[in-house]
């Protein structure tokens, strides 16, 4: 891992020919007798965020990891530019452009901002035979790489836990479109922020979007997935629920059927056979009813 | 604010800015993990140079040379001991390793009549050995370092003694008696001293040179990184691709070969060693490595801070004779310097990890 990193000048350079940077079709994955996955597809392309939505449980985390080469599908298959692919480890899907940002695992916060910036990468200077971190290009490197995400970064030795949750994972974001990802997978990258810090890493998804990237954005927030999202995948228990193109859907359709239509339904006679004469409780019923028949 | 991003408008009053400019700065001074142990040694060293009864002694040549040869026993070890408590491990094996090799390196000459070199030579590389074993099962069993050293600490500890009595005459001192080759020479580069009166051990370049090597390992190099990395939030580290294994088994072997640094400047100055030698020991490098700011949960420290808290346990454990203080002083001094090590680590801690949500 030493030596002098590769800037990502390649990068978007297979955006034109048609086929998805990343692909799944067809996907299942089981342990023992539970279907994490069952005939999982989706692709994201150059330049386009295709967002997955799901509540908990729902397959996401299984999803990333056969995406990002920690274990393979049992059935189905991974294409990375339209060629069928089977991934060795995360390390090879590293190698093909895949990238991963872990929503609370992207960064050290007792390390310095061009400290975590250059992780795993270090660029290096040769004195003799000795190899000496270049601490001046480092920095300089993160600088420029942190003011494209549209941050001023005025102290790379400030340690990374001192800045905010939105921050960070912007920290995270850059680095990997640095070190020539073409395609991000962004594990809940807000479930942690509050609404302004959500905001502004929605907006480095989009910066990243227009740099040429594909980027999958796993979230259960489809107030957050909408505005950016290019291409929705609904997951539900390791199965896919629907999947839509951004004028297939908008977000309130979006939002029943991530919350469920038939068993918003189910609850509202649950409410009402359980509540009796209470009018608050009487009204959520309703209030459930009515959202549920505006679905199906 | 020292990330602001575009839609937010800029800070309003430059002045203002200025002001909090200059705080950061001084913070900063304050917040680099040795400050804190520089700024202890030189309140022990005035201690003792006030105090009427040590002060002669104290600011004499002899008084120097008193505290620095309890100094550097602790301060070689407290670098590679800093350092592995950086990337999140211990190793309470550190102190019983510097008697095993001593007397391994003696039972050689002794036994073989080989040149004393090549004795050394090989205790290294079973220096080695017990570094990787120590390192391998930590990274492999998933267990604390701490009980899995611990295991070997007793190991070591029991074999030392048991095999020294099998094969030294039911005596637990191995002492060489015909200088074997090499003995000159070894004892030139380790165990000797410059100087007549009086004589500063050649162990303090050791010293010097083991905290120089290992600052430039951790601030300046790939690995330094990687230390940092592994023992502050290994899971982020592994998933960038560092190799983190590997660096907690360097950092294990790093400590060992200290211990064997250690172990052959103590048996080249007299040509013996004795059993059980260095057990204890352990402890001290760990308080030198907290008192010097480094982090006991990992991620944090300094080499430099490290070998001054050595320092300050060679001033303190001096310190009192001079001043015929009863022994005990002593460690009660260190007991309170611990303590103020800890909670100014876990304030600087809480500081950096402070996050604007």
């Amino acid at each position: 891992m030493t030596g002098t990193p590769a800037p990502a000048a390649q990068a978007p350079a297979s955006a034109g020919d048609g086929a998805p940077l990343l692909e799944a079709r067809h996907v299942s994955k089981y342990f023992g007798s539970v279907i994490a996955l069952r005939d999982v597809s989706l692709q994201v392309h150059a330049g386009e965020v295709t967002c997955v939505l799901g509540d908990n449980g729902a397959g996401k985390s299984s999803l990333i990891k056969t995406l990002s080469g920690v274990f393979p599908p049992d059935e189905g298959e991974i294409l990375v530019d339209g060629q069928p692919i089977r991934f060795s480890g995360p390390r090879e899907a590293r190698a093909h452009g895949i990238a991963t940002v872990f929503q609370d695992l992207a960064t050290v916060p007792m390390m310095s901002v061009w400290r975590n910036f250059f992780l795993g990468q270090e660029p290096t200077r040769s004195f003799g035979p000795v190899r000496f971190l270049d601490q001046g290009r480092a920095k300089d490197v993160m600088r420029v790489e942190m003011a494209k995400m549209g941050i001023n970064v005025s102290d790379p030795n400030q340690y990374v836990g001192t800045l905010s949750g939105g921050e960070r994972q912007a920290v995270a974001i850059s680095r990997a479109v640095y070190f020539g990802a073409r395609v991000l997978i962004l594990d809940e990258p807000t479930s942690a922020l509050g609404v302004r810090q959500s905001g502004i890493v929605l907006r480095y998804v989009l910066q990243a979007r227009d740099m040429g990237r594909g980027v999958i954005l796993i979230t259960h927030n489809p107030h957050h997935a909408y505005p950016v999202g290019d291409r929705f995948v609904l997951l539900k228990l390791g199965q896919v629920m629907g999947s839509f193109t951004k004028d297939q859907i908008d977000v309130a359709q979006l939002t029943q059927m991530m919350a469920g239509g038939e068993e918003l339904a189910q609850l509202s006679h649950e409410l009402q056979r359980v509540s009796g004469d209470l009018p608050a409780a009487r009204a959520a019923a309703q209030a459930l009813a009515e959202d549920a028949a505006r679905t199906v | 604010m020292d990330v602001s991003t575009p839609t937010m408008p800029a800070e309003p009053g430059a002045g203002q800015n200025d002001r909090v400019v200059t705080a950061r700065a001084v913070t900063r001074v304050f917040r680099r993990p040795e400050v804190g142990a520089a700024l202890a040694a030189v309140a022990i060293f005035l201690i003792f140079a006030l105090d009427p009864v040590s002060q002669p002694l104290w600011l004499s040549q002899a008084g120097l040379v008193g505290w620095l040869t309890q100094a550097w026993q602790f301060g070689i070890m407290a670098v590679p001991v800093g350092l592995l408590m950086i990337g999140g491990e211990f190793d309470l094996s550190a102190g019983v390793m510097t008697g095993s090799t001593a007397i391994l390196t003696g039972l050689l000459a002794n036994g073989f009549g080989w040149n004393i070199w090549l004795c050394i030579a090989v205790s290294a590389v079973f220096a080695v050995l017990v570094g990787l074993f120590n390192g391998i099962l930590v990274v492999r069993t998933k267990l604390p370092s701490f009980i899995v050293t611990l295991a070997t600490f007793f190991i070591l500890r029991g074999t030392s003694v048991g095999l020294v009595e099998a094969l030294n005459a039911n005596s637990t001192v191995v002492t060489v008696l015909n200088p074997p080759a090499g003995a000159d020479s070894a004892r030139a580069i380790f165990g000797g001293t410059v100087g007549a009166s009086p004589a500063y051990p050649v162990a303090l370049i050791w010293w010097l040179v083991a905290t120089i090597l290992g600052m430039i390992l951790l601030s300046r190099t790939t690995v330094g990184n990687w230390i940092f990395a592994a023992g502050g939030e290994p899971n982020a580290a592994r998933n960038v691709g560092v190799p983190v294994g590997a660096t907690k088994v360097l950092l294990f072997v790093l400590t060992a070969l200290g211990a064997w640094l250690v172990g052959t400047i103590q048996f080249t100055a007299g040509l013996s060693a004795v059993s059980e030698q260095g057990v204890g020991y352990e402890l001290y490098y760990i308080v030198a490595a907290v008192v010097g700011g480094c982090l006991l949960t990992g991620g944090y420290g300094s080499v430099l801070g490290s070998s001054i808290g050595a320092a300050i346990i060679g001033m303190a454990l001096q310190g009192v004779i001079y001043a015929r203080w009863p022994s005990q002083w002593g460690f009660a001094f260190l007991g309170i310097l611990l303590l103020f090590g800890v909670i100014v680590n876990a304030v600087t801690f809480r500081q950096a990890q402070r996050a604007r949500r």
